[in-house]
């Protein structure tokens, strides 16, 4: 979109654009990418309100119990913050590959992977001070997050293996290795749950007050993936690879190369979301631990429309459902995969043009694109 | 491709042909069949065993893998068969309990994942939405909406009746695993016969096929590309659905959150190693199941010291593989994944 030059005069032409002046429905359509997300979730959670009601509970006390336990109290926001760290990162681990026109289901297994492998770090280097065992852990689960989607990106880059296919199968590796690992070689011994021992104290990451360290973290990594998509060689580099590889590939770049850093950074964003976890929030690894928060990135990356920033707010709000599902379920008895629902609900509404379309049928000249730049990459072999 | 030339010179001639362009396929079946019989005249127990623990582990692949060479052969790209499987395995089951006939929730499940097709369909046609994108999100859905719903100690009214096909089943080894079963067990064999035939012998397979390669010149011909993808895919969604059923109903008989368990992903892998080929589909899910089976038999004798999990993981391990070997030899249909718009070409 032209910049309008700031000391221009008033009359300076531009190029007719449908979404600039005009009445209120251009002004809606300028706002498109946080309109459709904001009426989307109005639209689950109101469809969420008949199902809450039909299993006998009043849908606003419901929902303000969830929210309170999420909001109201240091310990509820402390939680609700710890949830949405993870979930800015797996965020991040799917928007960036979406960028050169991968789809990285695979962000489950990074950080599952990640996770375990800083646990092992931090119980293994108990003498180790703090100051080094922390960085440590940290970048092995990085690393170990960044080679589990290096698997996928050299499958796609090599041999054309579909990423969706392949890191759905890494998913499931990492999870049985994971399985393997905490109920044999890691395990905490004398213990008869599959559970790593605890990390050493100085390992752990405190936590500020009402805010998890990792959360700041997590927002400035965001802000710097907008920063280098934006503004950087990379970034371009990552987008024109996403949106014309043929372009790309007759500019000089290396679709395989791009495609696999996209990759690599996204597996070790994913593997810190698994560190930050184990080291801020269950201080070991266990079975059962940060179910779903990779396939959460999924969701806020649409929600997000694979913007990095708006991967923040659609984390928080994955947070907060997550933070007070439990209460919900204390309170109402209404089991916590409502939050599943919900989500999926609102996943339809986002990432189908349908709300596109009616609101702006009438204004639509051409045909309503799919929300989420496609990945050019067509079909699956 | 098959020899599918009229056989003009009678047919020895055309045996020949068929013969020689499926010289891999004989060579390996003859080898497998040679094979599976020398074991079982060692261990006629073991060798049976293993065989039925390879077709129960195939049916709902091949079943997933249908679904997918009927969508990708008509130019649609399904990543959502693991969850039409999960909903359909969820609804068969619940709907069988409720009602307490396994007959009315045979249907709702096939009809589920008939829907979850349609939806599919829809979207990719009238939205142009990304097809990838559409799929993960129904995989999503089904996940979530299925977790929901879920409510623990329900039971099936009654077992699914297995059926015997009197003569074949008295065949040794592969009479009693493949002519023994349930109707899903017997269903997934007609469908792969049917769909052979239907695909490479009739005017529908090869509007089908036109549409999925190349839908311009099908559209210059006088197909109506959009409604037949449409049918198409939705039409496949009662395979998946059948692969749903399967899993709650027949080679179980209960339902499990998640119970799908990426079969959805390992029937496309399916897909690609049998080369978009229905015949081949269910030879590489036979491939795949045997593998496990005796990977799991060594195990359980201790001739080899692999820990279970690493057996479990082995269909998705060897999945990456095949996918890494197979992904650069077969040609996937040209149009698959590609919305068609009247006019705009090539």
């Amino acid at each position: 979109m032209p910049e309008v030059p700031a000391d221009g005069p008033a009359t300076t032409r531009r190029p007719a654009d449908p979404t600039r002046g005009g009445g209120p429905l251009a002004a809606v359509a300028r706002f498109q990418s946080i309109l459709i997300p904001v009426l989307a979730l109005a639209v689950a959670f109101g469809i969420g309100a008949i199902l809450i009601r039909a299993q006998g509970v009043n849908p606003t006390y419901a929902y303000t119990s969830l929210f309170q336990a999420a909001w109201f109290s240091s310990d509820g926001i402390l939680r609700t913050l710890q949830k949405a760290t993870p979930l800015i990162l797996t965020g991040l681990a799917v928007a960036i590959p979406l960028r050169v026109g991968l789809f990285n289901i695979g962000a489950q297994g990074q950080l599952i992977l990640g996770g375990l492998a800083s646990a092992w770090v931090g119980y293994r280097f108990l003498d180790l001070p703090g100051i080094v065992l922390v960085p440590f852990a940290i970048a092995m689960g990085m690393a170990v997050g960044a080679f589990w989607s290096w698997i996928a990106g050299v499958l796609k880059a090599q041999r054309n293996v579909h990423e969706v296919i392949s890191t759905i199968m890494l998913n499931s590796i990492a999870a049985g290795l994971v399985d393997y690992f905490i109920a044999g070689p890691f395990k905490e011994p004398g213990q008869i749950l599959p559970r790593t021992p605890e990390i050493a104290e100085q390992a752990m990451l405190p936590d500020l007050g009402i805010v998890p360290v990792g959360f700041p973290l997590a927002v400035a990594l965001a802000a710097l993936v907008a920063w280098v998509f934006a503004r950087t060689t990379l970034g371009f580099r990552f987008t024109t690879v996403g949106e014309n590889p043929s372009a790309a590939g007759y500019a000089g770049m290396k679709l395989g190369r791009t495609i696999t850093l996209a990759m690599l950074i996204a597996g070790a964003l994913a593997g810190l979301g698994g560190a930050i976890e184990t080291l801020g929030v269950t201080h070991r690894y266990e079975s059962g631990f940060n179910a779903g928060l990779g396939f959460d990135g999924i969701t806020i990356a649409l929600l997000a429309r694979g913007n990095p920033l708006g991967t923040i707010p659609a984390a928080l709000l994955v947070g907060t459902l997550r933070a007070g599902a439990s209460n919900l379920q204390f309170e109402t008895g209404i089991q916590p995969e409502v939050v599943d629902m919900l989500l999926a609900i609102t996943l339809l509404l986002v990432s189908i043009p349908i709300l596109t379309k009616l609101l702006f049928r009438k204004s639509a000249q051409e045909p309503v694109s799919s929300p989420v730049s496609a990945p050019a990459t067509g079909g699956l072999a | 491709m098959t020899a599918h030339s009229p056989a003009t010179d009678g047919r020895g001639a055309a045996l020949g042909a068929f013969v020689r362009a499926n010289r891999v396929m004989l060579l390996i079946v003859g080898t497998f069949l040679v094979a599976a019989y020398v074991w079982y005249a060692l261990d006629a127990t073991k060798a049976t065993s293993i065989l039925r623990f390879a077709w129960t582990f195939s049916i709902p692949l091949v079943l997933g893998a249908l679904t997918g060479v009927v969508g990708e052969r008509s130019g649609i790209v399904n990543i959502g068969i693991e969850g039409q499987m999960l909903a359909s395995a969820f609804a068969g089951f619940f709907t069988a309990a409720a009602t307490g006939s396994v007959w009315i929730g045979l249907l709702a499940g096939m009809l589920t994942g008939l829907v979850m097709g349609a939806f599919l369909a829809w979207v990719a046609v009238k939205f142009q939405m990304d097809q990838i994108i559409a799929g993960v999100v129904l995989n999503i859905v089904a996940t979530g909406v299925t977790s929901f719903y879920y409510v623990q100690g329900k039971s099936l009214p009654a077992a699914m009746p297995v059926f015997e096909i009197p003569l074949l089943s008295s065949i040794p080894l592969i009479g009693p695993v493949f002519f023994r079963g349930g109707i899903i067990a017997f269903f997934t064999l007609l469908a792969v016969a049917g769909l052979a035939y239907a695909l490479f012998r009739t005017r529908w397979g090869l509007r089908t096929r036109a549409i999925g390669e190349y839908p311009t010149a099908a559209d210059t011909a006088g197909i109506d590309v959009n409604r037949m993808r449409l049918v198409n895919t939705t039409l496949a969604g009662l395979l998946a659905g059948a692969a749903g059923v399967y899993l709650s109903m027949e080679q179980t008989s209960t339902f499990e959150r998640g119970m799908s368990a990426g079969k959805g992903f390992l029937a496309l892998a399916i897909m690609i190693f049998g080369a978009w080929f229905p015949g081949r589909a269910l030879a590489a899910a036979l491939f795949f199941g045997l593998t496990a089976g005796i990977a799991s038999q060594l195990q359980a004798d201790r001739v080899v010291a692999i820990p279970q999990q690493f057996v479990n993981l082995l269909p998705y391990v060897l999945t990456l593989v095949v996918l890494a070997v197979a992904a650069g030899r077969v040609r996937a249909p040209a149009a698959e994944g590609t919305p068609f718009v009247k006019g705009e070409g090539s």
